[in-house]
């Protein structure tokens, strides 16, 4: 007997280490910093002194509630939006894209290959207010003639919704693909309709791929900053917004870091819910 | 200061704001902010080094269009052998001071030896007063006698024993003729109802909070609370009543351009950078902004070195080229406001459009019209986090 098997037992673990430290190091640690800068007390100028100043958070929460509340808001409308226009697609690509299957692929994720921040500009242009976009719904009196859609809550939605919709549309991808057909034919062959077929058969089959794309999608965005700044007003600044200006323009770190615990927090807590809703099996891609 | 700096600083911003909920960010905060920098590195030896690393902001040297090279750093070599190792690192103050200042609290180097900060944010005094600005070596810059005289005692650094300009600019109203009667001032722009929705304001307190004191008749150089409340709160009603669409950097430029803007509070080297013949900047009645990049040696970089290059850019001939520029020889300028006497006669013989460009050389009744916001204010706690509060929703 050698040495690995008499250790037998301790081969996963050898196994798991480097990904475990990998962990530790990158996500633990940072956020074992985060917490105990969250408690702290002070100001930049004299420095911060640990003193569990739990007031950070209750602040945090009272006076940003409603870019809290926005934020959450906002990343969910955009996921449904980004769920509702990449189905279609990808189911599309998956059961009809034949040998162009892997070029369809590559232009949903063309515009990945230039920099989120530019993608987010070009959104600048096409929403501008003497723009295609904005006069087309001026003459269908969608918009008042003196309506506009930049720095609006709608351009914000829109930006995110555009910026994610890849996250989306690719684990849906995935999961539509791998669906034999056909069990959708047997479905059809028992005098199902293909309206219900498709409730019945694909859409279930399909819900690892929605629920890992709606989580991918609506965990980034919670947090994003970028499209309320370029896109929208004041009115429409997300969390993310709040927490970048705590951090760098007033170097209050204790208040930005309180404020990444509150929006984790309230992410995981969205994202429970939504695992008690559509069943924790989803969540693991193990139905089917 | 134009669209591509832009660009560039929102990128930066959102890298810089990716790391507050990241590991580097948390290293960098977590460095003990109250203690000094370690003190007395400060060299007597008067030896040039052979590189200076340079940090400055994007667009702010001149340049050969042609060959992209730097000449007046070119001719630093020639002159002195010393390599200028030069940076367009710094996008905005908060940026780069959130990248410095993790390794200047734990008094490490950051291999930089000049940077270049804004007197109208707060990050220059705080870096002054956090100890982490080495002191100039005065007796290798001569020239400093070139400085104009209403930079040589600012309140953050009463005798310049750290900090000399670099360029300074003025914050005003630039308006799009093609949209819009002329917007000269505050009361228009915040208060108009046919610009409703079509203007944005700096989100640069100093230069926003300057330009609404003045119209008010108060004084920003010496901000009172009542003077402050009355400012912001005419900011406020204007946010509230959508009359303000956005709070913008720099990013004004390309909106403003394009003609989704009516008028906008803006810098003047961008408006001149902009050359659009129908957009037009002002200062506005009540007076407007001066602002100045200061260069400092941070903790650590070589003093001398770094001494005898700002002793090398406050040679009046080397300044009016580096403002000017030469067409003749495909080199463009800084297009901004020089701060050494005499930069003014040497860059006439190199182009005169740009001496006459009274954005760049402001004639003495412009300049008596804008004020420098009270360096105090910047650093009061209650003021910024209103600001921020206001304009990040």
């Amino acid at each position: 007997m050698n040495l690995f098997h008499r250790h037998r037992g301790l081969t996963p673990y050898l196994l798991l280490a480097p990904g475990v430290l990998f962990l530790a190091l990158f996500f633990v640690v940072p956020l074992g910093f985060l917490a105990y800068q969250s408690l702290q007390s002070g100001n930049f100028d004299f420095g911060y002194t640990f003193s569990w100043q739990w007031s950070n958070y209750w602040d945090a929460l009272h006076n940003y509630e409603a870019q809290f509340i926005r934020s959450l808001e906002y990343a969910g409308i955009a996921t449904l939006l980004a769920l509702v226009i990449s189905y279609p697609v990808a189911y599309w690509i998956a059961f009809r894209g034949g040998r162009w299957k892997n070029l369809l692929l590559l232009f949903i994720v063309a515009p990945f290959f230039v920099t989120y921040l530019i993608r987010t500009l070009a959104w600048e242009t096409i929403l501008s207010d003497n723009g295609f976009v904005v006069n087309t719904l001026q003459s269908l009196h969608v918009l008042g003639p003196s309506g506009r859609l930049l720095a609006t809550s709608t351009a914000v939605v829109t930006g995110i919704t555009y910026n994610f919709l890849p996250f989306m549309a690719l684990p849906l991808y995935v999961s539509l693909e791998q669906i034999d057909a056909r069990l959708i034919e047997a479905a059809e062959d028992l005098y199902a309709s293909k309206w219900h077929a498709f409730w019945r058969v694909t859409f279930p089959l399909s819900l690892p791929g929605v629920v890992a794309g709606t989580l991918l999608t609506f965990i980034p965005a919670a947090g994003d900053f970028i499209n309320a700044q370029l896109l929208g007003s004041p009115d429409n600044h997300m969390i993310g917004n709040v927490i970048q200006s705590k951090f760098l323009e007033l170097t209050d770190y204790p208040a930005a870091a309180a404020m990444s615990f509150i929006l984790m927090a309230g992410i995981l807590l969205a994202v429970f819910l939504y695992a008690r809703v559509v069943g924790t099996e989803q969540l693991t891609g193990t139905a089917g | 200061m134009t669209q591509e700096l832009t660009r560039r600083q929102l990128l930066e911003r959102a890298a810089m704001g990716g790391a507050a909920i990241t590991f580097p960010g948390i290293l960098a905060a977590c460095g003990s902010s109250g203690s000094k920098a370690s003190e007395g590195t400060t060299s007597v030896e008067q030896k040039l080094a052979k590189t200076l690393n340079f940090s400055n902001w994007t667009l702010y040297m001149d340049v050969n269009k042609k060959t992209k090279a730097f000449p007046s750093l070119d001719a630093f070599q020639k002159k002195t052998g010393v390599h200028v190792n030069y940076t367009e690192d710094i996008n905005d103050n908060a940026s780069f001071f959130g990248k410095i200042q993790g390794p200047l609290s734990r008094g490490q180097s950051i291999h930089r030896d000049i940077v270049v900060l804004t007197d109208n944010d707060r990050y220059l005094g705080l870096m002054l007063r956090k100890g982490w600005a080495e002191k100039l070596d005065k007796s290798a810059i001569p020239n400093m006698k070139n400085l104009v005289e209403v930079q040589k005692h600012p309140n953050f650094d009463p005798d310049r024993e750290y900090t000399l300009p670099w360029q300074s600019g003025m914050s005003g109203i630039a308006y799009n003729d093609t949209l819009t009667d002329p917007v000269l001032s505050v009361d228009d722009l915040l208060e108009n109802p046919k610009l409703k929705g079509k203007i944005t304001v700096l989100n640069s307190m100093g230069d926003a909070m300057t330009i609404v004191m003045l119209a008010n008749g108060d004084d920003p150089t010496n901000v009172t609370d009542k003077a402050w409340n009355a400012a912001f709160k005419r900011i406020q009603k204007a946010v509230d009543n959508k009359q303000i669409r956005q709070f913008t950097g720099n990013d004004y430029a390309p909106i403003l351009a394009r003609g989704d803007l009516m008028a906008a509070m803006s810098w003047s080297g961008d408006i001149a950078q902009l050359g659009n013949k129908h957009i037009h900047w002002n200062v506005p009645e009540g007076g407007g902004a001066l602002w100045t990049d200061n260069m400092l040696i941070p903790k650590g970089g070589n003093v001398y070195t770094a001494s005898v290059y700002m002793n090398y850019v406050y040679d009046p001939k080397v300044q009016g080229l580096m403002e000017a520029g030469d067409p003749k020889r495909n080199i463009t300028g800084i297009y901004y406001i020089p701060p050494v006497k005499g930069a003014g006669a040497f860059a006439k013989k190199y182009d005169p459009s740009v001496a006459n460009n009274p954005l760049i050389f402001p004639n003495a009744k412009t300049l008596s019209k804008v004020k420098i916001f009270d360096s105090k204010a910047l650093n009061n706690q209650k003021y910024l986090e209103q600001w921020q509060n206001l304009i990040s929703g």
